[in-house]
């Protein structure tokens, strides 16, 4: 009895005191100027030439440059290089090396490092990228380098962000990369953050502000609104309007547009979606301002092809009405393709970002109204892209596709013969009008293409494609400077605390 | 003798009756669509109209909650029967002939037992990929092991007693030993242990729902909605609170069922 | 002693069955293996050299054997999804914090179950018993990521008593670690407290029916000193045997619940890992887990051998 007793109360004096202890611990170590990002998506490699995930090039581009980079409206401008000069028939580009850059280990850059880089790229991308036009890079005696094409290509440029890297770190690549971004790498902890620092000798002055920016991995949303509110996390991008509504009034709530097509893709190979009528019918049937009600109130962009608003030179917005919520005019079609009572399919999709499953849901419902019965099939994001994305295993899938500052990264996925043309469209009218766009140096002449390619896959209903996304940026009301850019990028060097 | 009633046996029954019967009116009837949407009703608090309030596509919670049992119960349901069925053939077999036979199916059952449930159950839907049948074939495995261990000792508790001894003199087959003499003297122990697996069921299917590999939407099970309620505590916690206090109470149910087969021996 | 020599066979046995489930589940069944590490970029010649590379064009008993040698030496290869990083070095950044958060839940069901025990056991009205079964019953019945999330909401947003997602590592600082992992704790102990209670509370109650104890009163003891004496010791042997499932379950909570609480653990990294298809680390993690379950369980019935002689295999 008296032992059982003691034990008792030393347990409890034992737990007592820990609760103490507890109680004192408030670490506060907020000195100097340190941000912490949450990001949705894990981080697939810190080498930026083997990088595919969006959410991994949007960090990278904090730590890495290449001879140019893009900017916030869209353009590109110099980097690595302090100017270029492309070849009257755009088969080559000239480049003059910024004078005294230096990589994060006070190396400079040398002709030789870009060379090394280049090369690499262009090994990494393989014969069918778009990278595949670089035939190599010519090194004058005064410093300046050349890139030689194998053949005229206006768009190249564009291709030239790619990140330019030291030879002599090719062995810890993964695990200490160097660049000449604003900030350099600190740790990493794979599936749980990424922490970099300011980097001092950075070529634009006074440029970055913050000291130390953490991307901390929170791919549970839920997860990442609690940490917000909580103060854990500073940043936080792709929230919808609900989720943006249950944050403190700590955050200013940014509005941008995540510049991704996304939409219901169908793969044109299997039955039905193989004839035109059922894809138009599942067009008319869909309901595209309820998505954008439903998830973003109202703040998506609605479009209608596989094209973002923000590339207004190129962007077609005729094709946005091509198609009106229309399920009489579906039911017409569907009767004349021979499905007068519908037929059942199944929408594969990735669980890496709320709003599809959404999408999917209200799809589905709109779709019953013309007897059209849609399963959903919800899965990893790895395992959509082995067996949706590479394998083209599926019949229907809500998703989104990026592109870059090129306008032709967004149309080289639907050439019949391209690698990721995971839809499986194909159209010998557009691969042709992609060819002679490609080709076109005339700029104006070069929008005209490409609007009628976008007009091509409305008319064809190569896929439902739904909106551009709003994108709902939680930002902590003390930090000014966030902008959005027209690509996967996160841009923290111009990101400051409001003095 | 006091004559003491079991409360706990019929509150029990009572209790999973009318879960039961709400699930099985929800296949005919539900007060609205479980997949309708409405923006007009989004987040709609509590009302007469919609005493469970509504979701984040307006559509009705009760409906929705009926419709979630009824998945919930086939779910535990099928995976317990499963698990039972299987559990028990090994474990009788095992008790009954012993030797090396048995220790094998026990060394394996060990092996089974070592990986957490909802380990061995994540491992499952990872190679099977999500989806109703799934679930309850990766959950039934998980059962089987601790159903072949009680079949085992009932087993083993039996075969040496009178009657299934006479039963074995006058040549009976093993067949018929075990199907018509022991299986009817040990389905007390084994129906409580159903009622904790189906328990057990319950609370792991919500656990592969919050992991986003249960049932898939638009269909509801009790997990997924509890699931994605939690996003909105703060805006509409009837969200959560109903298919949560459901859940609970659903367990409560058997769970009581459980003390009341208990105290019947 | 004969018993534990047979216990330490079985055991080792069991080892080498897990071993051989994990192995041949993750590396037999996905034969794209080396396709979901290239994806998008697979060509048929790149597949069948990093295949090569990767050694699974050797026979499958080859391959387990070498699996299981690094396995022993505690090298489970590199994974997938981090290029360059070694699995070992992946799970063994992530062993401290679960092995740190799994104490403080099994701390807590042992002390609040043992006590609430012994309350609920000794309650004799018809109200209390029901009350305590109803109790029981309910808190056996919430959802861990359901509690977690609870428990969230008003330890974080509302009393500001942790801040979500400020997590420590037990290396760094093992005492702000401690009061982090805390709030998960409750979430995962306290189903398993209301188990144990249950468990408890019969253990007791069929001691208390036992011959000795009516015959201790007949004698002239006092209540407590049967109580505590004999029944309470006599009713805990069974208990430990529990115990030992109750660790496994832990185990298994904490899977669901770190996620809740974005603890970066062992189950957090399988989770992730299995989304990516990382086989090695979820093999690794598989094992591990399997592992300790296993071992804890031969510790168990060693100590209830010490304990209570009569135990027979």
């Amino acid at each position: 009895m008296k032992h059982f007793v003691t034990f008792w109360l030393v347990i409890a004096i034992v737990t007592a005191a820990a609760l103490t202890v507890y109680g004192g611990t408030s670490t506060d170590n907020e000195a100097s100027d340190s941000v912490v990002v949450g990001i949705s998506q894990d981080i697939d490699s810190l080498d930026p030439h083997n990088a595919d995930y969006a959410g991994t090039r949007e960090v990278l581009f904090n730590l890495f440059e290449g001879l140019v980079k893009a900017t916030s409206d869209g353009n590109i401008e110099p980097a690595v290089a302090q100017s270029y000069e492309v070849a009257e028939d755009a088969s080559s580009i000239s480049f003059t090396i910024r004078e005294g850059i230096t990589f994060h280990d006070g190396t400079p850059v040398t002709a030789e490092d870009i060379q090394y880089s280049l090369e690499r790229y262009a090994q990494i991308q393989g014969s069918e990228s778009a990278f595949a036009d670089f035939k190599e890079l010519e090194i004058a005696e005064d410093g300046t380098v050349t890139v030689i094409l194998n053949e005229p290509n206006t768009e190249f440029i564009y291709e030239l962000t790619c990140a330019i890297l030291p030879k002599a770190n090719e062995e810890n690549i993964n695990s200490a990369p160097i660049g000449t971004g604003p900030f350099k790498f600190v740790s990493f902890k794979p599936g749980e953050s990424l922490v970099v620092e300011k980097y001092e000798n950075y070529w634009k002055e006074g440029f970055p502000y913050l000291d130390q920016v953490t991307f901390k991995v929170e791919t549970d949303v839920d997860a990442a609104i609690n940490q917000l509110n909580a103060g854990t996390l500073d940043i936080y991008q792709y929230l919808t309007a609900d989720q943006a509504a249950t944050l403190n009034d700590h955050f200013n709530i940014l509005e941008g547009s995540v510049n991704y097509v996304q939409g219901m893709f169908l793969n044109n190979a299997v039955k039905p979606f193989d004839d035109v009528r059922v894809r138009q019918a599942v067009y008319y049937a869909v309901d595209r301002d309820l998505i954008n009600e439903f998830l973003f109130a109202g703040k998506s962009h609605i479009i209608g092809t596989n094209m973002i608003p923000a590339a207004e030179f190129y962007y077609n917005a005729d094709t946005e009405t091509t198609y009106t919520h229309d399920p009489q005019k579906a039911k017409e079609l569907l009767a004349e393709a021979g499905y007068p009572d519908g037929f059942e399919f199944t929408i594969t999709v990735p669980n890496n970002y709320a709003p599809h499953e959404g999408t999917a849901q209200i799809i589905a419902e709109s779709l019953a109204e013309v007897g059209i019965k849609a399963n959903i099939n919800l899965v990893e994001f790895n395992t959509w892209y082995s067996d949706a994305y590479v394998d083209r295993n599926y019949e229907a899938t809500v998703v989104a596709v990026d592109g870059k500052l090129a306008p032709n990264s967004w149309f080289a996925k639907n050439i019949s013969t391209a690698p990721n043309n995971f839809t499986n469209y194909s159209n010998p009218e557009f691969d042709e009008v992609y060819e002679k766009a490609l080709a076109e140096i005339d700029l104006d002449q070069k929008a005209v293409y490409y609007k009628q390619l976008q007009q091509i896959l409305a008319d064809d209903a190569a896929s439902i494609y739904v909106q551009d996304p709003a994108n709902l940026v939680a930002v902590n009301a003390d930090l000014e400077g966030y902008v959005f850019y027209p690509i996967s990028a996160q841009d923290m060097s111009v990101v400051k605390f409001i003095d | 003798m006091k004559k003491n009633r079991n409360y706990s046996l019929i509150i029990g029954l009572v209790i999973t009756g009318i879960m039961l019967a709400l699930a099985l009116t929800a296949l005919f009837w539900t007060p609205y669509s479980t997949t309708g949407m409405s923006l007009t009703l989004k987040f709609a608090p509590p009302s007469w109209a919609h005493p469970f309030g509504c979701d984040n596509y307006g559509r009705d919670i009760l409906s929705r909650v009926m419709q979630g049992i009824g998945t919930t119960f086939l779910v535990s349901a099928s995976t317990v029967i499963f698990g039972m069925i299987v559990g028990s053939v090994i474990g009788f077999f095992a008790g009954y002939f012993g030797g090396w036979f048995d220790e094998v199916i026990m060394r394996i059952n060990d092996v089974l037992n070592a990986f957490p449930s909802i380990l061995l159950a994540l491992v499952f839907v990872s190679f099977l990929g999500s989806g109703l049948m799934n679930i309850i074939l990766a959950l039934g495995i998980l059962f089987i092991p601790s159903f072949a261990r009680i079949a085992r000792s009932e087993m083993l508790r039996l075969k040496g007693l009178q009657f299934v001894q006479s039963a074995r003199l006058s040549k009976a087959g093993t067949c018929r030993i075990i199907f018509a003499h022991i299986m009817p003297n040990a389905y007390i122990g084994i129906l409580a242990s159903a009622a904790v697996g189906f328990n057990n069921a319950v609370i792991a299917e919500a656990g592969l729902s919050f992991l986003g590999l249960g049932v898939q939407p638009p269909n509801a099970s009790l997990g997924r909605m509890i699931d994605e309620a939690g996003s909105f505590l703060m805006q509409a916690p009837w969200y959560a609170i109903f298919p949560g206090v459901t859940i609970i109470i659903l367990v409560l149910g058997v769970a009581l069922i459980s003390d009341g087969v208990n105290r019947m021996d | 002693m004969r018993y534990i020599g047979k216990k330490f066979l079985t055991l080792i046995i069991a080892l080498l069955l897990i071993s051989i489930v994990v192995f041949l589940a993750f590396s037999i069944l996905p034969a794209d293996a080396s396709i979901a590490k290239l994806g998008q970029n697979a060509t048929p010649e790149r597949i069948a050299a990093l295949r090569a590379e990767m050694g699974l064009d050797r026979p499958v008993l080859v391959q387990y054997w070498s699996w299981l040698t690094g396995a022993v030496r505690g090298d489970f290869g590199t994974s997938y999804q981090y290029t360059g990083t070694g699995v070992a070095s992946l799970v063994g950044g992530r062993l401290g914090t679960s092995a740190v958060l799994s104490l403080i839940s099994l701390v807590m069901v042992v002390v609040i179950s043992i006590p609430v025990g012994i309350f609920g056991a000794k309650r004799r009205s018809v109200a209390g018993r029901a009350a305590m079964t109803t109790l029981v019953h309910i808190t056996m019945g919430v959802p861990s990521f359901f509690l977690g999330i609870l428990i969230t909401y008003l330890f974080s947003l509302v009393l500001k008593w942790f801040t979500i997602g400020k997590y420590v590592s037990p290396a760094e600082d093992l005492s702000a670690s401690i009061s982090y992992l805390v709030f998960p704790a409750i979430a995962i102990s306290l189903p398993k407290i209301a188990m144990t209670v249950k468990f408890l509370v019969s253990s007791i109650r069929a001691e208390l029916h036992k011959d000795y104890v009516r015959t201790a009163y007949a004698k002239g003891c006092s209540r407590n000193g049967v109580f505590y004496g004999h029944v309470l010791k006599n009713s805990l042997v069974p208990v430990i045997t529990f115990l030992g499932i109750i660790i496994a379950e832990i185990v298994a909570g904490s899977i669901v619940v770190e996620k809740v609480f974005s603890v970066p653990g062992i189950g957090l990294l399988l989770v992730t890992a299995i989304s990516n298809r990382d086989y090695p680390v979820v093999e690794a993690v598989v094992l591990l887990i399997a592992v300790v379950v296993i071992v804890i369980n031969f510790l168990v019935d060693v100590i209830y051998q010490i304990i209570d002689p009569r135990v027979k295999l």
